[in-house]
């Protein structure tokens, strides 16, 4: 039998998306250990045995002080030289949502020129002022670059989040996440054409309509949208209607949601490259 | 009141610094607002205290341009300071009746003359003194020993009116007695349904625990629980939903062993958003917030609470009404599960044993919420205690909340409880009946300042705090487990069988109670009914000739419109297994009849959830009232996909005061009627339809006494009694459920169940601002068996699409399910089976006759469909189209709808956008 990538998926200080997401993992061909942040710390269980760190949803210390700001900074003071070695390794680190924001103040992503550690990124809140719940269109533009988007063109996800609006630091950073090719998902419209900013096709507000960046080796992903939730296709909104379309052509009714994709790039690569 | 964000805020600087700040100092949290163009002071004061801050539980402070120029916004400490030395009092109870009730209203005990005289017999006996003195108490009661009667004997805890001997008089004269409504009829039918399920008896635990267990499948049992939380709702509307929804978390997450929690569900009533009179003072020169306000922060709290939880808000209504001026209603649920069995332990059942360590878990003890239980059991008044008033923080819930299902499957713990209403003297106390006594020690208990009295520390409802029986021999275990999660954790005590409610601070004993007495001694209510049928004025208007303008002024009806902005603030999609939406159809904006979620990762097993609510027709008869809110869930259930025959409900009566009293309530008797007329339907409709309830909760003060703007009574607006049935049903497999828009041009467009003339109290008399007389009926042996029929057809995947008729009727439903599908619909109402009507197209649309369905086919599937459905009431009324129209032909042939589906759907999407 194949030896299975082992995946790290975060929990605690409400983490909240952890079950769901360590079971897209598992859908996806993965081992995954939902571990606590404080089992990292104290030494309990060792970051370096994983192949993979996943980075949940939720409303870590309760967006207090900014979504992911707390957690940010627990993960830099008390495990900054493990998830240093972690990336020195070469191995793979998914934020989803609170994940992402996390990522982005520790700085993690898009470290451009490999400044690990220095925030250029944000995440703000909505244009909306709310925190709302839809499902969105995003297109891959990340030419091919980060491992987990591979063979991904477009996806139908859900995003949930009050503080989703991305933004940079300055012009020079966001021109650099072009030139580095550091920009993995972009919001569009039904047809695939740019939101321009448009609401509600870019939910938030986002500079670009930028929905997930990378880091500069496509290794780490950040990204607000949640693959997690559309793993299997009965949680499409349109089921039924997708159900009916296959009727109708006498095809079979697919099981699979297009967010296993990137789990399966993820472990497929872990199983390739990390093991 | 805690400050969650200044308390994340010391932990932050803890992981930076490798330690805390210690020495006292800690960090306060204040949020500072720029306001521009303000024409002076009193306008600045007026926006900080009306729109930005809540006086009750924020202090604001005003700056100047000059001042804050100069020194900016000093910092605002927050710091309690509390310093006294603990006291303990004692009441003398051998005085005159004023004198008892003087103790019992300024005490805020809300006891009666009659229980304050039970309790003083007590006291009295020779063998209570003398086991009261080896323990250094005198005869005459404590603080602590009146407060957790008090409790214990809430209304809100011991349900006094539902368990009351009613004799009730119908409108012939005859009279009954009905010795507990609860016995009777609630359990009562729940234990009938039982029985007559036999072998078949999926129920796992009712009415015994905070929530009421069912089995899911043979690996998993499902926990349902929905609450309210009213008065604090109507005082600060943000914290007390928000304490509401993480209150009632609580409770499916301390039944049994505890459960993973994996829905919530709302329902509130609220005076009109839009309302434009004079609102009234409540207190000195004190006004009610406006109904806008209420709504903004009651569910401003369902969301945060829901959302940072982590758990699905998928399920929910809002009804509004101007009796909801004073006093909204917010309904909040919960849904769970968990593993029938637990390291080999059925998980459902609670167990303590004899010399298990009660241990507390959480939050610290404060002030916080002191008097909650009993104040709920009073009506909202002038001095209602605002330290009731707690503000629930999700996050130190969620995180002890991960922790305990830790200790949980690892065994460590026998059971739980919640600390909710009522502290830990309800929370030890219920426990402690397991085993048949305790100990603690209140000096222990983790509190957030000193100074506080043991009675204070033994009743504050203080959040996220949950008592727990752990097992003696995992002491250190769970303590090392606890500490490494982060949750204080603390020994309070144990539990013993000593018959005693022993509660001691340090050495001293503060009380020592008789557990039989303290749980069994309240004396039982007594109260009068008597039913008079209402009669109101008949309606006299004519039939429009064209019925669009009125078909788009009911989908901008208040109680039918979109809720689309509330629903999209709630994080619906959380724990990814949310398969049948809030919002369905073709643009995921469309009304959905019942959600459904998958809670198992690889089972298509679901559970479909949602409610049947409707106060209004408690105008006419609560009865029906009654019956038609169990009939809209149940219908509501079958047009998802959920099994007929694994229906489980929850009831919440929200109901006036019922106690006659010839000036503070003189139609007590008739409000105590119709809770019983609900009462014998809840019997009638959930023993026919074997849909059984297995919890429950009742709100019985939805009163709101107005004054004038000195403070003196004016008048008192009573809530419509309201019965919310919160229905929860297996679904076999997910894959078959049906939402309610239209899928495909030319599928076949059905209705099933006949519409009669059942106006009364509907939303389209409303509309011409009448009542009338005739109350939609619920016909049990139809609905039952077009259920049936409906739930063969949907398992055999015949239909596209199935919306339930409810408020607005047969009109609103072929709308909603026409433009949430994004397709035309062409009917004939000459084809509708109806009764009743004459030739009143708009009676034949609005109309909110019970147990009807708009359901579409495939055509090819017509044969099979109409051969299962033979028995019913039923009719092909139309077809769906491919223009974007809506075409009703009336019962005379003419056409008297003609109108673009979208903008219909901008008719029902504007109000509440």
């Amino acid at each position: 039998m194949m030896k299975k990538p082992e995946i790290c998926i975060m929990t605690g200080y409400g983490i909240n998306c952890d079950y769901e997401t360590a079971d897209a993992f598992r859908l996806a061909g993965g081992k995954a250990e939902r571990v606590h942040i404080n089992d990292l710390v104290l030494g309990v269980k060792e970051l370096e045995r994983y192949h993979i760190l996943g980075d949940p949803g939720g409303f870590s210390d309760g967006d207090h002080i900014k979504s992911g700001t707390v957690l940010s900074n627990r993960m830099k003071y008390k495990l900054g030289e493990q998830i240093q070695k972690f990336i020195n390794d070469g191995k793979l680190i998914l934020g989803i949502c609170n994940g992402d924001q996390m990522l982005q103040r520790y700085g993690l992503i898009p470290a451009a020129g490999g400044s690990y550690g220095v925030q250029t990124t944000s995440l703000m809140f909505n244009d909306s002022g709310k925190f709302e719940c839809r499902w969105v269109h995003i297109k891959n533009v990340s030419g091919g670059k980060c491992i987990f988007a591979k063979n991904i063109e477009e996806m139908y996800i859900p995003v949930a989040h009050g503080e989703g609006k991305f933004v940079v630091d300055s012009e020079e950073t966001l021109q650099r996440l072009y030139d580095d090719n550091l920009i993995v998902f972009k919001y569009v419209d039904s047809e695939g054409n740019p939101a321009n900013g448009r609401y509600p096709e870019n939910p938030n507000g986002s500079v670009d309509d930028i929905a997930a960046i990378s880091d500069p080796f496509g290794l780490i992903l950040g990204m607000m949208p949640h693959p997690e939730r559309i793993c299997r296709l009965i949680t499409h909104p349109q089921y039924q209607r997708i159900k009916r379309e296959c009727r109708e052509r006498g095809i079979p009714v697919p099981e699979e949601g297009d967010g296993l994709k990137i789990f399966r790039n993820a472990v497929d690569y872990a199983r390739k490259n990390l093991i | 009141m805690t400050d969650p964000v200044g308390n994340t805020s010391v932990s932050a600087i803890g992981d930076m610094l490798g330690k805390e700040p210690g020495n006292g100092r800690s960090v306060y949290y204040s949020r500072q607002y720029l306001l521009r163009g303000i024409p002076g002071r009193a306008y600045a004061e007026r926006i900080a205290r009306d729109l930005l801050a809540n006086d009750i539980i924020e202090d604001t402070r005003i700056i100047g341009p000059d001042n804050y120029a100069a020194r900016g916004l000093e910092p605002l400490s927050k710091r309690v300071v509390y310093a006294r030395e603990p006291v303990v009092r004692e009441y003398g109870l051998e005085v005159p009746d004023e004198e008892l009730m003087r103790i019992s209203s300024e005490g805020l005990l809300s006891m009666n003359l009659e229980e304050m005289k039970a309790i003083a017999s007590y006291f009295k006996a020779p063998d209570v003194i003398e086991e009261r003195r080896r323990y250094g108490l005198s005869a005459m009661p404590t603080d602590a020993e009146l407060e957790a009667i008090a409790q214990t004997w809430s209304d809100h805890c011991k349900h006094k009116n539902f368990n009351a001997r009613v004799t009730y008089t119908d409108e012939k004269g005859k009279k009954r007695v009905i010795d507990s409504l609860y016995e009777t009829f609630i359990k009562g039918s729940t234990k009938r349904i039982r029985r007559m399920l036999g072998e078949d008896d999926f129920l796992l635990s009712v009415f015994e625990d905070n929530a009421g267990v069912v089995k899911f499948n043979d690996d998993y049992s499902f926990v349902l629980k929905v609450e309210t939380h009213n008065a604090p709702s109507a005082l600060d509307p943000y914290g007390g939903a928000i304490t509401g929804i993480v209150g009632v978390n609580r409770d499916p997450f301390g039944t049994g062993k505890g459960a993973r929690l994996i829905f919530n569900t709302d329902v509130f009533a609220f005076g009109p958003t839009d309302y434009d009179k004079e609102l009234p003072y409540k207190n000195k020169g004190e006004k009610i917030l406006h109904p806008k306000r209420v709504f903004g922060g009651v569910r401003k709290g369902v969301e945060d609470g829901g959302n940072q939880s982590g758990i699905p808000t998928i399920s929910g209504g809002i009804y509004f009404n101007d009796k909801f001026l004073g006093k909204p209603l917010v309904h909040v649920g919960t849904g769970a599960l968990m593993p029938a069995y637990i390291n080999g332990e059925p998980s459902h059942v609670k167990e303590i044993i004899k010399g298990d360590l009660i241990v507390m878990c959480g939050g610290r003890i404060g002030k916080d919420g002191i008097h909650g239980a009993t104040f709920s059991s009073e009506g909202l008044h002038k001095g209602s205690p605002t330290s009731a008033v707690q503000i629930g923080d999700p996050i130190t819930q969620k995180i002890m909340n991960d922790f305990l299902l830790e200790a949980r499957d690892r065994g460590y713990y026998r059971t739980l409880t919640d600390n909710g209403a009522g502290g830990l003297s309800s929370s030890v106390g219920e426990l402690a009946r397991l085993s048949g006594g305790l100990e603690v020690d209140l000096r222990k208990a983790p509190l957030k300042y000193a100074g506080l009295d043991p009675w204070e520390i033994l009743i504050s409802e203080a959040q996220e705090r949950m008592t727990l029986a752990v097992k003696p021999e995992y002491l250190d275990e769970f303590m090392e487990l606890a500490q490494r999660r982060g949750v204080e954790s603390t020994v309070l005590g144990r539990f013993n069988d000593s018959g005693r409610f022993h509660v001691r601070y340090g050495d001293n004993t503060v009380a020592y109670l008789d557990m039989e007495f303290l749980h069994g001694g309240v004396p039982q209510w007594e109260l009068d009914a008597e039913w008079k049928p209402p009669v109101h004025e008949e309606p006299d208007f004519g039939c429009p000739e064209d019925l669009t303008g009125t078909l788009h002024e009911m989908l901008s009806r208040w109680n039918i419109c979109s809720r689309e902005s509330v629903i999209r603030q709630y994080d619906h999609e959380v724990q990814g297994g949310t398969v049948v939406k809030p919002l369905v159809g073709e643009m995921n904006d469309g009304p959905g009849d019942a959600a459904v979620v998958k809670p198992l990762s690889d089972s298509y097993e679901g559970i479909a959830v949602t409610h049947g609510y409707n106060p209004n027709y408690s105008e006419i008869d609560t009865y029906h009232m009654a019956a038609c809110s169990i009939d809209e869930a149940v219908r509501s259930i079958i047009a998802a996909g959920g099994r007929p025959d694994r229906i489980v409900f929850c009831d919440n009566f929200c109901w006036p005061d019922t106690v006659h009293d010839d000036e503070s309530n003189p139609d007590g008797k008739y409000k105590e009627a119709q809770l019983v007329r609900a009462n014998q339907a809840l019997q009638r409709y959930c023993t026919g339809f074997r849909a059984p309830c297995v919890s429950g909760k009742d709100s019985m003060h939805i009163d709101f006494k107005v004054t004038d703007s000195d403070g003196n009574p004016v008048e008192k607006i009573s809530g419509q009694p309201s019965l919310l049935m919160t229905a929860a049903a297996k679904v076999d497999d997910v894959r078959k459920c049906v939402t309610m828009d239209v899928k495909m041009p030319g599928d076949l467009v059905y209705v099933l169940g006949k519409t009669y003339g059942e106006l009364g109290a509907s939303e389209y008399y409303a509309m011409h601002s009448a009542t009338g007389n005739r109350v939609p009926r619920v016909r049990l042996g139809k609905a039952r068996s077009l259920y049936q029929s409906l739930s063969r057809v949907m398992q055999e995947e015949l239909v596209a699409s199935c919306h339930d008729c409810s408020q607005g009727g047969l009109g609103v439903a072929l709308a909603e399910s026409s433009f949430s599908g994004g397709c035309g619909i062409e009917v004939d109402l000459r084809k509708v089976p109806r009764w009743g009507i004459g030739k009143r197209d708009d009676y034949a649309l609005f109309s909110e006759s019970q147990s009807r369905f708009v359901v579409t086919i495939a055509p090819d599937y017509r044969d099979e469909f109409e051969s299962m459905m033979e028995g019913n009431e039923y009719a092909m009324i139309g077809r769906v189209t491919n223009d974007k129209t809506l075409s009703i032909r009336g019962l005379s042939g003419r056409e008297v709808v003609r109108e673009d589906i979208y903008a219909l759907k901008e008719s029902w999407q504007r109000p509440m956008r």
